[in-house]
């Protein structure tokens, strides 16, 4: 394919690569925690922009894939005594289904109406699984501390965690970046400029648009599973979190709606920037403050996120910044 | 076009799963990397303890607060509690080790905004970068049992107050000790108090938050009232942050119980007893966790009189040098009066049993170390792992058994009631009754 | 007779939970936005009714009508910072928009009033029919939003400023063309909004404990009973409301009451899909 001889998602590709390698070479585990927070959600706003800035679909409950893909990843590792990539398998398998379904009733909804459906199925999906036994209810899922053993121990468990999360977030970008860049991708961003007009042009929209909505809930499922195996245990509240799931949109907007290097500048930026506030004395009262202040200002003024006011300043960067 | 999008999708799931199933052998490589770095991180103690005779040295207790969201004021109390003892050790010149240093204390936190999101961040941060020494977890179970596996990666040595669930410690683990009564025996004594007082009262409802303490406490209280002969005749959780317990309350008054029982935490917990009041339920002994002994459960007014809570430790335990004698413990550490002048000199306010934890949860540590003569991990953990005492706090002495390593099993609760006094709402213990310092007010009504 | 008290208490709640989904609906209606930050607005409201009664000994009901009156500026002063600029602009950014504004208020609330849950301590006791007891506070409450929704719909179709609030609503290009000031209207509106979250979020003061976070969740309600009553319809919105309290009171009769969320957002999504004008189909 000629669109992958454009040196801006390469270069994408390889700072991803350089930053997932960093706290490889300094042999940091701090480092490796920051990054792995950074990287997740890079993965995770990579993959939400897919329906969000490509088809312009406001998924605003996306984190549902995320949690229900740990949910099912944990109970095939605890419960059903897996190995670590089945389970990881079997979490992105159940989001791209649940995504395939859902995609099939609510994609017809419209602008904020479709907000709300997806914001009703991640708070109804909670609320089903504080009432499922099987995922433990209430208490959710915790992991035995023997499970890392298999894994060398929680030590290099925890390595392998970070060398995966480093794996799949390169691949979200790779999938962005191979859709925006095919013929399915073109059908996508007609959707997204004029619905009815994709359908006319030959867009065969519900298919499209489910099928965006499956390719944007697989690696949120998969590193779901990475995540909560990492963090040793699963409960509703947290993995169904709303909160998270705007955040979400948060980065998408604040990198650059419907690019492919946005979402990463934007998780990277808004999870440091978090991080900073978080660990800085002066700020650390007043952080959410000072968050809300910072987003309400980029919105108001640069609403196009960094990557899209770059393009816009820069016509030349269209040509590299994908 | 759609076959494009399925070849993608296939493509995908080949790739991940190859990435994932050749993973591991990376990982065999990589492995020693990271072990390697322990040892440095271990020896940073150790190259101190050549240090000459008499020398100062720091060690680094590292934690998170929720200084925000949903849990800070428990949180906030037991950081105080735990502040309070730093204070103490280090005015009144550390402590010293074998080798004749002096050990003195410093706090490295962070907020973890009462979610678990960054608390394994925050902990890796803590003992990497803070090269924190000794870990307290934070507050609530959910949190401590996130901080935990970070701390027993690390190897250090993490005390956890505040967090209550027996779950945590059937892990594995092996460095982890907690300072609390676990949870399953949080309301198993309330149902003892209702047995000695009332033998006829034979029908409780059990109403609890759904999380993982207050499930774990109703569950093991179904267990135990079930095996008591009691009929349960209601066993239901209600969403953490539930404001609205007419539903429950109706459900009760058809099910007509003697007693109810659970709660969860403080809101929650002082919600349902005002709407218990305001519905006028007839029951006769109402029991909840955590919101009773807290202070400021007492802002309910009336609706407050004749609740019963179980407290981890009540500004009028008596634990005294005295008992720790006659029952052949050691004793260690500040009177009850002196811990709770000292707390309302700092914070002008009585001491609860958070603040308490906190408190504990250093002396722990001072202890262990004293007794070790050392700071390494090993040491520190030995002597840990062979203490016996009796404290302000009461009895402490933890599981050494590879099952449930860790485990409190030297402490227990007591359980207070709120009486009205010349028109004051204040809290007597009522149970056990060798501590009680009035008996049961009941029936409630 | 049992199951009378079930219905009872959750109908009273529901004139509640219709005051403060009234609100959003009126923006949404109005505006085409979804205010994320009507949570933290009725969180403000319950402090509202809180700080004057604890601080100044004013009667919490009387507290009521300042709260109200302090959220329609809070309302106006939002809509021109946050809002104004992103009128135009797609769905997203005025969703973000006002998510930052939740962000700076829940900050701000919880800088200045910790987490700690708040209680006001004024009791008016409960009334007792036979098996049932109904506590007074909860009455009050609803013959307070009955009267809220009132004063709106006079306000709405009996004045000229409510005359052109509708007719924004209605095309804000044809009544800018009519004279009317659309901007001014808007913020207005936005301003309408806040009083009525605000108001709500004072009368559930007068019932439940709070804390700053506590309006999350009736945020959520308000976005099941707008659905449920048809967006940006604020009469549907009292409907709904009285729906969402009816079914949070007799679902716990027959499920154990974990049951009531998952059903409520199933039936808000099956609603959405197949009902998007809302049950009662009252077209706007």
């Amino acid at each position: 394919m000629n669109a992958w001889r454009t040196p801006g998602i390469w270069v994408a590709l390889l700072v991803i690569l350089a930053i997932g390698l960093m706290p490889i070479v300094l042999k940091s585990d701090a480092t490796r925690e920051v990054v792995f927070t950074v990287l997740l959600s890079v993965a995770l706003a990579s993959s939400l922009n897919i329906i969000l800035g490509y088809t312009g679909y406001v998924s605003f409950g996306h984190i549902v894939f995320f949690g229900l893909g740990g949910y099912v990843g944990l109970y095939a590792l605890n419960v059903v005594g897996l190995p670590l990539w089945m389970a990881i398998s079997a979490g992105g398998l159940a989001a791209g289904l649940l995504a395939f379904l859902l995609g099939k009733a609510i994609l017809r909804l419209r602008g904020a109406y479709f907000a709300l459906a997806t914001i009703g199925i991640n708070e109804a999906m909670r609320a089903f699984v504080i009432n499922f036994p099987a995922f433990g209810g209430a208490i959710g899922i915790s992991l035995n501390f023997r499970i890392y053993r298999e894994y060398g121990g929680a030590t290099s468990a925890l390595w392998l965690t970070y060398y995966l999360m480093v794996a799949f977030t390169l691949l979200a970008v790779a999938l962005s970046y191979a859709i925006k860049t095919s013929k399915f991708g073109l059908g996508l961003i007609a959707i997204r400029e004029n619905e009815d007009a994709a359908e006319v042009m030959g867009v065969v929209t519900p298919n499209a648009k489910t099928w965006a909505y499956v390719l944007s809930a697989i690696i949120p499922g998969m590193v779901g599973v990475l995540f909560y195996f990492k963090n040793g245990n699963i409960e509703p509240g947290d993995a169904f979190r709303l909160h998270f799931s705007i955040e979400l949109l948060v980065m998408v907007m604040l990198g650059g709606f419907g690019t492919v290097v946005g979402p990463i500048l934007g998780a990277a930026g808004y999870q440091r920037l978090r991080g900073i506030l978080l660990t800085t004395p002066v700020l650390k009262d007043i952080q959410l403050v000072v968050a809300g202040v910072l987003l309400l200002l980029i919105i108001l003024f640069i609403p196009s996120g960094a990557v899209g006011w770059l393009r816009h300043r820069f016509p030349k960067l269209r040509q590299v910044l994908p | 076009m759609n076959r494009n999008i399925i070849l993608m999708v296939t493509l995908l799931f080949v790739l991940s799963i190859s990435l994932t199933s050749c993973a591991p052998q990376t990982v065999e490589t990589q492995a020693p990397q990271p072990q390697a770095t322990q040892p440095v991180i271990t020896e940073a103690p150790a190259t101190t303890e050549e240090t000459v005779m008499g020398e100062e040295k720091t060690a680094i207790i590292g934690f998170t607060a929720s200084q925000t969201g949903k849990l800070n004021v428990e949180s906030i109390r037991q950081i105080n509690g735990l502040n309070l003892w730093m204070k103490q050790v280090n005015d009144s010149g550390g402590i010293k080790l074998a080798d004749g240093s002096i050990v003195k204390f410093e706090a490295k936190y962070y907020d973890d905004e009462s979610n678990k999101d960054r608390v394994q961040e925050l902990y890796t941060r803590l003992a990497t970068e803070d090269k924190a020494d000794f870990m307290i977890s934070p507050y609530s179970s959910g949190l401590a049992d996130a901080a935990a596996v970070i701390a027993e990666q690390y190897e250090k040595i993490m005390i956890t107050t505040g967090a209550a669930s027996d779950s945590t410690y059937m892990k594995g683990y092996t460095l982890v000790y907690q300072a609390y009564t676990p949870a399953s025996k949080y309301l198993t004594g309330a149902l003892d108090l209702l047995m000695s007082t009332d033998p006829n009262a034979k029908k409780i409802a059990i109403v609890h938050e759904n999380d993982k303490f207050s499930t774990d406490v109703s569950t093991a209280l179904d267990e135990y009232a079930k095996s008591k002969g009691y009929e349960v005749v209601l066993f239901e959780g209600y969403d953490s942050g539930a404001t609205d317990f007419a539903p429950f309350i109706n459900k009760i008054q058809d099910a007509a119980p003697d007693a109810i029982m659970g709660g969860g935490h403080f809101q929650d917990g002082s919600t349902f007893a005002k709407q218990l009041f305001e519905k006028k339920t007839p029951v006769k002994f109402v029991a909840l966790l955590v919101a009773p002994p807290e202070p400021s459960f007492a802002e309910l007014g009336d609706a407050a009189i004749g609740i019963i809570g179980p407290s981890q430790w009540e500004p009028q335990a008596k634990f005294t040098a005295e008992a720790a004698q006659a029952a052949g413990l050691e004793w260690y550490g500040p009177t009850g009066e002196e811990f709770i002048s000292a707390y309302m000199n700092a914070f002008n306010e009585e001491p609860s049993y958070h603040a308490a934890g906190g408190y504990i949860a250093g002396l722990l540590l001072q202890k262990a170390i004293e007794k070790a003569g050392a700071l390494d991990t090993q040491s520190v953990a030995a002597a840990l792992d062979s203490l016996d005492l009796l404290t302000f706090f009461g009895h402490l002495k933890f599981d050494t058994t590879p099952e449930a390593h860790g485990l409190q099993i030297g402490h227990s609760m007591i359980y207070i009631q709120w009486v009205s006094k010349d028109g004051n709402l204040v809290k007597e213990v009522v149970w056990p009754t060798e501590g009680a310092t009035m008996p049961v007010i009941y029936p409630l009504r | 007779m049992e199951n009378l008290s079930f219905l009872i208490d959750g109908l009273l709640l529901g004139f509640v939970y219709g005051v403060a989904a009234m609100g959003l609906t009126l923006i949404w209606g109005v505006m085409n936005v979804i205010n994320l930050a009507h949570g933290p607005i009725i969180a403000l409201g319950s402090f509202g009714v809180y700080l004057l009664f604890s601080r100044l000994g004013m009667n919490p009901y009387l507290a009521l009508i300042f709260t109200g009156a302090a959220g329609l500026l809070l309302g106006i002063v939002i809509y021109w910072i946050a809002i104004n600029r992103v009128i135009e602009a797609p769905h997203l950014s005025s969703l973000l928009a006002t998510f930052s504004v939740n962000m700076v208020i829940i900050g701000l609330g919880t800088a200045a009033f910790s987490t700690t849950p708040r209680n006001i301590d004024y009791s008016l006791g409960s009334l007792t029919f036979n098996t049932i007891t109904i506590p007074i506070s909860r009455i009050i409450a609803a013959v307070a939003s009955i009267i809220f929704t009132a004063v709106l719909y006079l306000f709405l179709y009996r004045t000229t400023l409510g005359k052109y609030v509708r007719a924004v609503a209605n095309n804000r290009a044809a009544a800018e063309l009519m004279g009317i000031p659309s901007r001014r209207i808007l913020a207005l509106s936005f301003g309408l909004g806040s009083t009525l979250a605000a108001l709500a979020g004072g009368l559930i003061a007068t019932i439940f404990p709070f804390t700053i976070l506590s309006g999350g969740v009736y945020e959520l309600k308000s976005f099941v009973i707008g659905v449920l009553g048809g967006l940006g319809n604020p009469l549907g919105a009292l409907i709904g409301g009285l729906a969402l309290g009816l079914l949070e009171g007799i679902i716990p009769a027959f499920l154990p009451v974990t049951w009531v969320p998952v059903l409520e957002f199933a039936l808000f999504v099956l609603i959405l899909l197949f009902r998007p004008t809302g049950l009662f189909g009252v077209k706007k």
